[in-house]
């Protein structure tokens, strides 16, 4: 078994018409044994920047830490909010620090850039950045919401009907993953409000 | 104490503090994860008045294709460009960081960078990881001293070449040049057999997908063509695109209106009472 399906996980972020949402599974295992249903995998960086981290939860928990540490101390020195493309290099330059005894986690980060256009990228283990303009994926369930979102993805959706596709994307997706699911976790940002909705799935 | 140094930005360099927990968990019978790599076909050649690089655009995880579009030509100085194969973050790092001492170097000196600086730096340092860090690149530039072209090792070895392909599309692009490069080629001449040799890459090989990606390097000119040959576009997008009549059932909403900057008006008048 990969380490990267010790716990299971599925991520997904997608951009529409000046807002982004960022959506993932609730479940948290041990193999195939489930251990909790409300799993936290989205953390908030700054109001207009989200990181979902999927892969080993304790990385992801150790990582998640680190990088409030350096957000917290640039917002000391810097009197200001990390813009997402220098959030996403300095995730990159952590992740390729452990080049050879890596952390095993996917980072996927999503933000409202200046003048609050969204911003979308994903990582593999070692920090190389993947910037897309439509949604990205990481986790277990990657390659159906590869399928999904390629197939469901129009470009520049309003707020509601991205909400829709991305939900309908992520509840299709771990339908057909053993490792991911019990609900989902959406957050809808736009330039004047965060969205927080916990979706019903298959708890199975 | 000494545990909250480790996290503060150190000199820099690689860490290697998780080794030792990440062999037990494989030795535990846990497998180590892929890392996305560019299958890639990555070619330059040297024509008359400079150098052409050409790229394909894909990079895969594995079997799956996980950027349909990504940008294999690197920046090292606005004279010298550099194509990578190999892991896409060691290529990524490993030209940034030398597109960083190539700056350093410039003011340092005053003068427009070498490509043989860039190729020193570049095999001198993957020489010292003893391959580990697999970067393998095509490196192009004109200075002072003419047009230059260079292929660089995951090992550290570097060949000088009139034409060269790497990658796992190298083979299928090779075929390309070797049947139709001559010296003294002009610049759409140049262009046309790139975009050929990529385009060989690409629809033989199954590590290289997408688009041709290519930069024309003269002398006191670069001119990078981001897409320049779209030859696989997505045909078959259905019109309507998915409605979904049965909405998602949320169980919960949570919307929190974020804080407006608030303009703070002068009240010095009410405080004077």
């Amino acid at each position: 078994m990969s380490i990267f399906e010790y716990n299971g996980s599925a991520l997904v972020a997608m951009v529409g018409k000046n807002c982004f949402a960022i959506a993932s599974d609730r479940r948290l295992g041990v193999q195939l044994q489930t251990v909790a249903t409300d799993f936290q995998r989205i953390y908030k960086i700054h109001d207009k920047l989200f990181i979902g981290l999927s892969g080993l939860a304790t990385d992801s928990q150790t990582l998640y830490q680190r990088l409030v540490f350096r957000h917290k101390l640039y917002q000391l020195r810097e009197e200001r909010d990390m813009k997402p493309e220098t959030f996403a290099s300095l995730v990159s330059a952590i992740l390729y620090e452990k080049r050879f005894g890596p952390y095993f986690c996917q980072p996927v980060i999503a933000g409202l850039g200046d003048e609050d256009k969204p911003f979308i990228c994903t990582m593999d283990s070692i920090g190389a950045k993947e910037l897309a303009k439509d949604f990205v994926v990481a986790g277990t369930a990657s390659e159906s919401l590869y399928g999904a979102c390629e197939s469901m993805f129009k470009p520049d959706m309003e707020a509601e009907e991205l909400f829709e596709t991305i939900s309908q994307a992520l509840l299709s997706s771990v339908d057909r993953d053993c490792l991911s699911g019990w609900g989902g976790h959406v957050y809808l940002v736009t330039p004047t409000e965060v969205t927080e909705k916990i979706l019903k799935g298959r708890m199975d | 104490m000494s545990e909250l140094a480790g996290t503060i930005p150190g000199k820099g360099g690689f860490s290697f503090d998780l080794c030792r927990r990440n062999d037990m968990l494989v030795s535990k019978g846990l497998k180590p994860p892929s890392f996305l790599k560019t299958g890639t076909t990555i070619v330059g050649l040297i024509f008359q008045d400079g150098v052409i690089l050409g790229a394909d655009t894909r990079a895969t995880e594995g079997p799956i294709v996980a950027d349909k579009n990504c940008e294999k030509i690197h920046y090292m100085a606005p004279n010298i460009y550099c194509c990578g194969a190999g892991t896409a973050a060691d290529t990524e790092a490993v030209t940034d960081m030398v597109s960083s001492q190539l700056k350093l170097h410039r003011y340092h000196t005053g003068r427009e960078s070498r490509v043989v600086t860039a190729l020193t730096l570049l095999k001198s340092h993957l020489f010292s990881y003893q391959g580990h860090v697999s970067a393998a690149l095509v490196l192009g530039g004109v200075d002072v001293t003419g047009p230059h072209l260079h292929t660089i090792y995951p090992h550290g070895s570097t060949d000088t070449l009139p034409f060269a392909t790497m990658g796992s599309g190298s083979l299928a692009a090779m075929a390309i040049f070797e049947s139709k490069y001559r010296e003294g080629l002009t610049r759409d001449e140049g262009v046309k057999l790139v975009a050929e040799a990529i385009c060989s890459g690409i629809f033989n090989d199954l590590g290289s997908g997408s688009n041709v990606d290519i930069c024309v390097i003269t002398k006191g000119k670069q001119e990078y063509l981001r897409n320049y040959l779209l030859p696989n576009p997505r045909t078959y997008v259905s019109e309507k695109g998915y409605t979904f009549s049965k909405k998602t059932e949320v169980l919960f909403t949570k919307i929190t209106p974020l804080r407006e900057l608030v303009e703070v008006i002068e009240a010095g008048d009410a405080m004077e009472e």
